[in-house]
């Protein structure tokens, strides 16, 4: 896991320097005039060797100091903090809904194999799945915001903050949002993993003992296809930062992902630059849970 | 078979109709998907998309199946090169894509190559990925040692032994990317990185369509239609692409 989040830390600093000339020319614009770059430069120490700053940069961000953010002037770290909370909740909820959604059409797709259930379902999650996932929010919005007046449509006050609990029912379009593409793919791939479980021996011996149809699913069935199903969710975890990049835009909710469409729209780069360290730093470590989680569950795997 | 073939909404011709006179009207007969706030009669304009973003990301996909196929490949066949090329793989994919392509998108401003360049660094990598697994696998074949026995240079075996029976598992995912590239090009386009405001691309027209869409609905249906659609039916020939090459799978006379 090191090498990678070396190779990534790297990556992240090195994104910004991408461009020929100097990052600060890029932060302040075209327009900006000489001296006002020479300042920054000389603040954000680009005129030194490349080297020198990665060993900078690198030294900061293990004391946990990402530096201040050049467009609100405040440390990059206490943005993000208060930021996370939407994020965190989105990110939650939404993998609860399609995890729990996805599985069990998944399943009983597999199990009424080749009915017209499961032809409709599977159609279905393919078709929710295509959808462009901004234009699920924008059509959400549209039809339980405009029109019913059922949800509220944009921002969020925040649960911490204002220790008001149905602050919550902000997030719920955003989460339904993800949730709802989200579902469809993971409805498929339970299917298909059932499937392929469903057709082994062990399942036709439980069956055999005289087991009820339930506890052959719960206890056999399910056991086994859980395990990629869950190691999948794990790695979905990427797509649901990128998913609420957009997902937060639509709806206006103050998280992390819009943090990072409005530092891009900024050019603040030392917040990028923290935000894309942090997001797959957190990817890799998620990663490697699940693949300890994956372990754990298949004893047929085996780590050194 | 579960075959339901939808029509891609593909365009042959390209009628330049806009700006007439009339503002923001629904769907009628004359016009079919009603104007914008310009009047601009809105289905020319999803058809004008519509060309746009089917050439880019076929354009697209083919620059990523390139260079997926060359990193891939030597990374499967040539050991030492595989192990630092895949850890570079792994570290890219650590981000999301979203975030790189957004991200590569700004540095570069609004245009056809930002666009290209950036789905092509998110997108690359995976297949990179993946072709590097089914070199490994085609490559302890045994008509590969035979050639080397033989004497057959390596750039032939690589080509014309490895890629080529590597590719049915490369094109069935090349076509899931072809959908992966046409979402991820309208959500660019959407937050305003991809293609310059003044080209009409999907993604454009549904952000310019949120200010008016309690007033105008329809601008915000029918460019997500398009897009919906002509993404499951990528996604439903490449899931019969991919039954087709399995296998396993029965053959019914």
């Amino acid at each position: 896991m090191i090498p990678i989040m070396l190779l990534v830390g790297i990556i992240c600093f090195l994104l910004i320097h991408l461009t020929p000339g100097n990052p600060a020319e890029l932060m302040l614009g075209p327009h900006a005039d000489v001296t006002s770059i020479e300042a920054l430069t000389k603040k954000m120490g680009y005129d030194q060797p490349i080297h020198v700053q990665l060993v900078k940069w690198f030294s900061m961000v293990l004391q946990g100091d990402f530096g201040v953010s050049v467009y609100s002037r405040k440390p990059v770290i206490s943005t993000i903090a208060r930021r996370a909370e939407a994020s965190f909740i989105i990110a939650l909820g939404a993998t609860f809904f399609f995890s729990i959604f996805g599985i069990l059409i998944g399943i009983i797709s597999a199990k009424k194999r080749n009915s017209w259930l499961d032809q409709a379902s599977m159609t279905l999650s393919l078709t929710l799945a295509s959808m462009p996932s901004f234009w699920i929010g924008l059509n959400l919005m549209l039809i339980f915001s405009a029109t019913l007046n059922w949800l509220p449509s944009s921002g969020y006050p925040g649960v911490l903050g204002t220790g008001d609990i149905t602050n919550l029912r902000y997030l719920i379009l955003p989460c339904l949002t993800i949730a709802i593409p989200s579902s469809g793919l993971i409805a498929r791939l339970t299917r298909s993993f059932v499937i392929d479980i469903l057709s082994m021996d062990y399942v036709t011996t439980a069956r055999s003992k005289g087991l009820r149809e339930s506890v052959v699913i719960i206890k056999h069935v399910l056991r086994n296809a859980l395990i990629p199903v869950v190691a999948v969710i794990g790695t979905y975890f990427a797509e649901i930062m990128s998913l609420s990049v957009v997902v937060e835009t639509v709806f206006n909710v103050p998280g992390v992902g819009r943090l990072v469409v409005e530092s891009i729209l900024q050019r603040d780069y030392p917040t990028l630059q923290a935000l894309l360290m942090i997001i797959a730093g957190l990817y890799v470590i998620i990663n490697f849970l699940c693949d300890i989680i994956y372990a754990i569950l298949d004893p047929r795997i085996q780590y050194d | 078979m579960f075959l339901v073939v939808f029509a891609p909404f593909i365009t042959p011709y390209d009628p330049h109709k806009m700006q007439a006179g009339d503002r923001l009207k629904p769907p009628s007969s004359a016009y079919w998907c009603g104007t914008d706030i310009f009047g601009r009669d809105l289905l020319s304009r999803v058809m004008i998309a519509t060309r746009l973003t089917l050439g880019t990301s076929i354009c697209v996909v083919i620059v990523i199946a390139f260079f997926g196929i060359l990193i891939g490949s030597i990374s499967g066949y040539y050991r030492i090169a595989g192990a630092i090329l895949m850890r570079l793989v792994d570290a890219m994919m650590a981000f999301p894509s979203m975030l790189i392509a957004l991200f590569l998108a700004s540095i570069m401003g609004p245009s056809f190559i930002t666009v290209m360049i950036a789905i092509a660094a998110v997108y690359t990598p995976r297949l990179a990925r993946l072709v590097h697994g089914v070199t490994l696998t085609v490559s302890t074949n045994t008509y590969v040692a035979s050639a080397k026995a033989v004497g057959v240079g390596e750039f032939r075996i690589l080509t014309r032994y490895i890629i080529l029976n590597a590719l049915s598992p490369i094109i069935v995912q090349c076509s899931f990317l072809l959908a992966n590239v046409i979402l991820i090009l309208a959500v660019l386009d959407f937050l305003g990185v991809g293609f310059p405001p003044d080209v009409p691309s999907w993604g454009n027209i549904i952000a310019t369509s949120r200010v008016y869409v309690t007033r105008a609905p329809w601008l915000l249906i029918f460019p997500g239609l398009a897009i919906s659609m002509t993404v499951i039916a990528i996604n439903i020939i490449g899931d019969t692409l991919r039954d087709a090459f399995d296998p396993r799978a029965h053959v019914q006379i």
